[in-house]
C-alpha cells in the first residue's frame, strides 16, 4: 500500500475509474495539460487521452450543462469546479437541472454525474475561493453531497460518487489537500455514501463534524481526554444525505454532544444535525446540543480568516460547557 | 445528393467574411515607428511623456510586486509585465468621472485613477481596508469571478445613460473570460439599451494554461461584439497609441449616445497566472515568450520617445526610482493597518442596524477580542 495525501488519493481514484469504465470522462478548466490548479487531474490525460481528459472553456454553466447532456447520452461525467465559489455560476445546472433529472423523468433519467470542487478556509485563497457553501446544495433534494477528511476516505468516496446513479458533489478541503499521508490501497475499493465514520471513539460527549474540522475537533477531543473526559468524534463524511443512525447511536451512548462545521452558523450542516438529534434522541441528553461555527459574516478575505475560522480551542470551550452542564 | 450542389445558401461564408474584417489595428510597430499615421492621436509630447512613465511605472510595481509576494509581504498576486500598454493606454482614454470595473489583474488602472497604492497593497493581502474606496473614486475592487464585471458594468452604463451624466464605464477581462454567459450578457444589454460602455478584452493568449484557440473556435474575440450588435474592434495590445487612439475613439462615441464597443487587445502576460502555485512552462514553451518580447509595449514605446528626444536612460531611471520609492512608502503604510477583527467583519456586514444574530455575535466576539 502507498502511503497518499488526500489529493493523491483523489488522483487514484479517478485514475481506477477511467481504467474500470470508457463512460467516465474528467473535465474542466484547467484539467488537461495542467492537470488543474491543484494538480488534482495531474497525469491523467496523458494516460487516458484528450477524448477522455479535457479541458473545457472557461464557463461553469457550460461545463454543468456540458455534464448533464452528457449523462443523458450514457457517459460519467467527472467535472472539476476549479473552487466552489463558482458554485454561483452552475446553480442552475447543479440544483436546477441535474438534481431534478430522475424526479422530472419519473424515474426513467438519471445524471450520473460527480462534481468535484476544492473548498474550504485557511489557505489565503482570494474572495470567494475558501466559502463553504455546502448548505446551498445539501439543502436541495435529489443531490449527494460528500466532503472526506481523509486521504483513504477521499479514494473510497470518490469511486462511489463516481458510480453512484445520482449527481454527486464531492468537495475538497484544500487544506486536508496536502496536509498529511495515510496508506491507501492500489485496488478500487468504495465506501458507501451516506455512512458516517467513527474517527475516534468515546463515552462522554460525541462530537459531530465533517471536512476539515474532523481534525479540530480530534486536537479537541485530544485536550479534554488530559481533563479526564472520553470524546466520541463523528466524520459524517456524506452531509447529505445525514447519516441518522451513527449520529443517534453515539448521542444514547454519550448523552451529550457538539455540532462543529467550518461554515457560518445560518450557512452549513449542523442545524440539520441538531434537528435530527431533537426528533430523535431528545430524551437521552443530559444537556443542550450546541455548535461551533464561523460567526454570520461573509467569508473573510485571506488575511482575516484566522481570526475567523473555528478552532479547536473554539471547540474545547462549547465542549466543555456541554460536558459541565 | 443533387439538391446538394444546388444550395443556395452558405453560413460559412458569412462566418468567413466577418473574420477576415478582423484585422489588427496597428499605430506603431515593434520598432518604434509610426505605421498609420492617419490614425496617430497626436499626444502632446507631455501626454506622451506621461503614458510612457505610467507603463515604466507600472513595470516597476509588476517586478516588486513579485519579489514582496516571494518575500511573503504581499498576498494575491496576478502579473502585468507585457500588458501594460492594453492597461495603461486604455486608462489614459478616460476622464476622472469615468467608471471602472476592473478584473483581478487590472490594479494598475485603478492606481492610475487615484487608488492609493497601499490600499491595493491592502487589497492582495486580504485586509478589508483595501476595498474601503475613498469618496468619489470611480471604481470597484478588483473582481474575482470571472465575467460579473460586464453585467455590472452594463449597469452602470444604464445609470450613467439615465442619469444623463456624461461619463463612461470602462471594464477588462481577459480572453478567458469571454467564454462566460456574463460576458455575452453584459456585451448584450449594453447594446440593446445603446448605454455608455467600453468592454474590453485583454487578449494575453492563456486563460490560466488553457489557449485561446482551446477557448473558442472564433478567430478573434473582438468579433463576438457583432453578435449583439456593438461596434467592435481587435487592436495591437502592445502598442500605446493604437490602444489609446481606438479607446479614446470609443469614449467618444459613447458620450455622444452611440452606444458601447469591444475592444479586444492583442497582448501577453510574461509572468505566471497569479503567483499562487502557476507554472507557465507547464503550458508554454520559451520560444513563445521570446517572440512576444520582441513586441514589448515599453521597448516599442522607448523607441519612438527617443526618436522624438522626449525619452533618455536619466528619465526612466527617475520613474524607476520614484516608484521603488513610493512602493516602499506603501508597503509601510499598509504595515500598519490594524489587525483584522471579527468583530470589524460583523460591523460591514450589513448597512444600518444589525439583525439579532449579527449583534449577538458582535458581543460575543466583542468580550473574546477584548481578552
Ligand atoms: C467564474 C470564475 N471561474 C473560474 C475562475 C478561476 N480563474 C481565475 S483566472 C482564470 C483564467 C482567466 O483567464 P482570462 O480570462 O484569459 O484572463 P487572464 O487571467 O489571462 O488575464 C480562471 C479559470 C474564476 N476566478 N472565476
Amino acid at each position: 500500500m502507498a502511503q497518499l495525501t488526500m489529493i493523491q488519493a483523489i488522483t487514484d481514484a479517478m485514475r481506477t475509474e477511467l481504467k474500470n469504465d470508457e463512460n467516465v470522462l474528467v473535465f474542466g478548466e484547467d484539467v488537461g495539460k495542467n492537470g488543474g490548479v491543484f494538480r488534482a487531474t495531474e497525469g491523467l490525460q496523458k494516460e487516458f487521452g484528450e477524448e477522455r481528459v479535457f479541458d473545457t472553456p472557461l464557463a461553469e454553466s457550460g461545463i454543468g450543462g456540458l455534464a448533464i447532456g452528457l449523462a443523458l447520452t450514457g457517459y460519467r461525467p467527472v467535472m472539476e469546479l476549479q473552487f466552489f465559489g463558482f458554485l454561483f455560476e452552475v446553480m442552475d445546472s447543479v440544483n436546477g437541472q441535474a438534481a431534478r433529472m430522475s424526479f422530472r423523468s419519473a424515474g426513467k433519467l438519471n445524471a450520473p454525474i460527480t462534481i468535484r470542487s476544492p473548498f474550504g478556509g485557511g489557505v489565503a485563497t482570494p474572495e470567494m475561493h475558501a466559502d463553504s457553501l455546502e448548505g446551498l446544495v445539501a439543502a436541495q433534494p435529489g443531490l449527494k453531497v460528500v466532503i472526506p477528511s481523509t486521504p483513504y476516505d477521499a479514494k473510497g468516496l470518490l469511486i462511489s460518487a463516481i458510480k453512484d446513479e445520482n449527481p454527486v458533489i464531492f468537495l475538497e478541503h484544500m487544506k486536508l489537500y496536502r496536509s498529511f499521508r495515510q496508506e491507501v490501497p492500489e485496488e478500487e475499493y468504495t465506501i458507501p455514501l451516506g455512512k458516517a465514520d467513527v474517527k475516534r471513539e468515546g463515552t462522554d460527549l460525541s462530537i459531530i463534524t465533517y471536512g476539515a474540522m474532523v481534525q479540530e475537533s480530534l486536537k479537541a477531543a485530544e485536550a479534554l481526554e488530559k481533563d479526564g473526559h472520553s470524546v466520541e468524534v463523528i466524520d459524517l463524511r456524506t452531509i447529505q444525505p445525514l447519516d441518522v443512525e451513527t449520529i443517534i447511536a453515539s448521542v444514547e451512548k454519550t448523552n451529550r454532544a457538539i455540532v462543529v462545521q467550518e461554515a457560518q452558523r445560518q450557512a452549513g450542516i449542523a442545524a440539520n444535525v441538531v434537528s435530527e438529534i431533537m426528533e430523535r434522541a431528545v430524551l437521552s441528553l443530559e444537556a443542550p446540543v450546541l455548535r461551533v461555527t464561523a460567526p454570520d459574516t461573509i467569508y473573510p478575505f485571506a488575511q482575516g480568516e484566522n481570526t475567523w475560522l473555528p478552532k479547536a480551542d473554539d471547540i474545547v470551550a462549547t465542549a466543555k460547557k456541554v460536558l459541565e452542564f | 445528393m443533387a439538391a446538394e450542389k444546388n444550395k443556395q445558401f452558405d453560413p460559412t461564408s458569412v462566418l468567413h467574411e466577418i473574420e477576415e474584417k478582423f484585422e489588427m489595428f496597428q499605430i506603431l510597430n515593434e520598432d518604434g515607428k509610426i505605421v498609420n499615421k492617419e490614425s496617430d492621436p497626436n499626444l502632446s509630447d507631455e501626454q506622451l511623456t506621461e503614458l510612457m512613465e505610467r507603463m515604466v511605472y507600472t513595470r516597476i510595481l509588476d517586478q516588486r510586486s513579485i519579489a514582496l509576494n516571494r518575500q511573503g509581504r504581499l498576498g494575491f498576486y496576478a502579473p502585468t509585465a507585457g500588458q501594460e500598454a492594453s492597461q495603461l493606454a486604455s486608462h489614459y482614454a478616460l476622464e476622472k468621472d469615468d467608471f471602472i470595473l476592473p478584473g483581478y489583474r487590472d490594479v494598475p488602472q485603478l492606481i492610475f485613477h487615484g487608488l492609493p497604492l497601499h490600499m491595493a497593497f491592502l487589497w492582495s493581502r486580504g485586509h478589508f481596508l483595501g476595498s474601503e474606496i475613498p469618496e468619489g473614486l470611480n471604481i470597484f475592487p478588483p473582481q474575482i469571478i470571472i465575467g460579473a464585471q460586464y453585467v455590472q458594468a452594463a449597469g452602470v452604463a444604464l445609470g450613467f445613460q439615465k442619469r444623463g451624466t456624461k461619463s463612461v464605464v470602462m471594464t477588462y477581462t481577459g480572453d478567458g473570460g469571454t467564454s462566460q454567459g456574463d460576458f455575452y450578457e453584459g456585451l448584450n444589454f449594453a447594446g440593446a439599451f445603446r448605454s455608455p460602455a467600453i468592454f474590453v478584452v485583454q487578449n494575453n493568449q492563456f486563460a490560466i494554461s488553457t489557449p485561446r484557440e482551446v477557448q473558442t473556435a472564433a478567430k478573434t474575440l473582438a468579433q463576438k461584439g457583432i453578435a449583439a450588435g456593438i461596434p467592435s474592434i481587435l487592436v495591437d495590445g502592445m502598442d500605446p497609441l493604437a490602444v489609446y487612439a481606438v479607446t479614446k475613439d470609443a469614449r467618444e462615441r459613447a458620450v455622444k449616445g452611440d452606444g458601447p464597443t469591444l475592444i479586444e487587445t492583442m497582448c501577453y502576460r510574461y509572468g505566471p497566472h497569479t503567483m499562487a502555485g502557476d507554472d507557465p512552462t507547464r503550458y508554454r514553451t520559451s520560444d513563445i515568450d521570446s517572440e512576444w518580447e520582441k513586441r514589448d509595449p515599453i521597448v516599442r514605446f522607448r523607441l519612438y520617445l527617443e526618436s522624438k528626444n522626449l525619452w533618455n536612460e536619466e528619465k526612466e531611471n527617475e520613474v524607476i526610482e520614484r516608484a521603488k520609492q513610493e512602493i516602499k512608502d506603501a508597503i509601510k503604510q499598509a504595515d500598519q493597518a490594524p489587525k483584522q477583527k471579527v468583530t470589524d467583519f460583523l460591523k460591514i456586514m450589513y448597512t444600518g442596524d444589525m439583525p439579532y444574530n449579527v449583534q449577538e455575535q458582535f458581543d460575543i466576539y466583542t468580550e473574546k477580542e477584548s481578552k
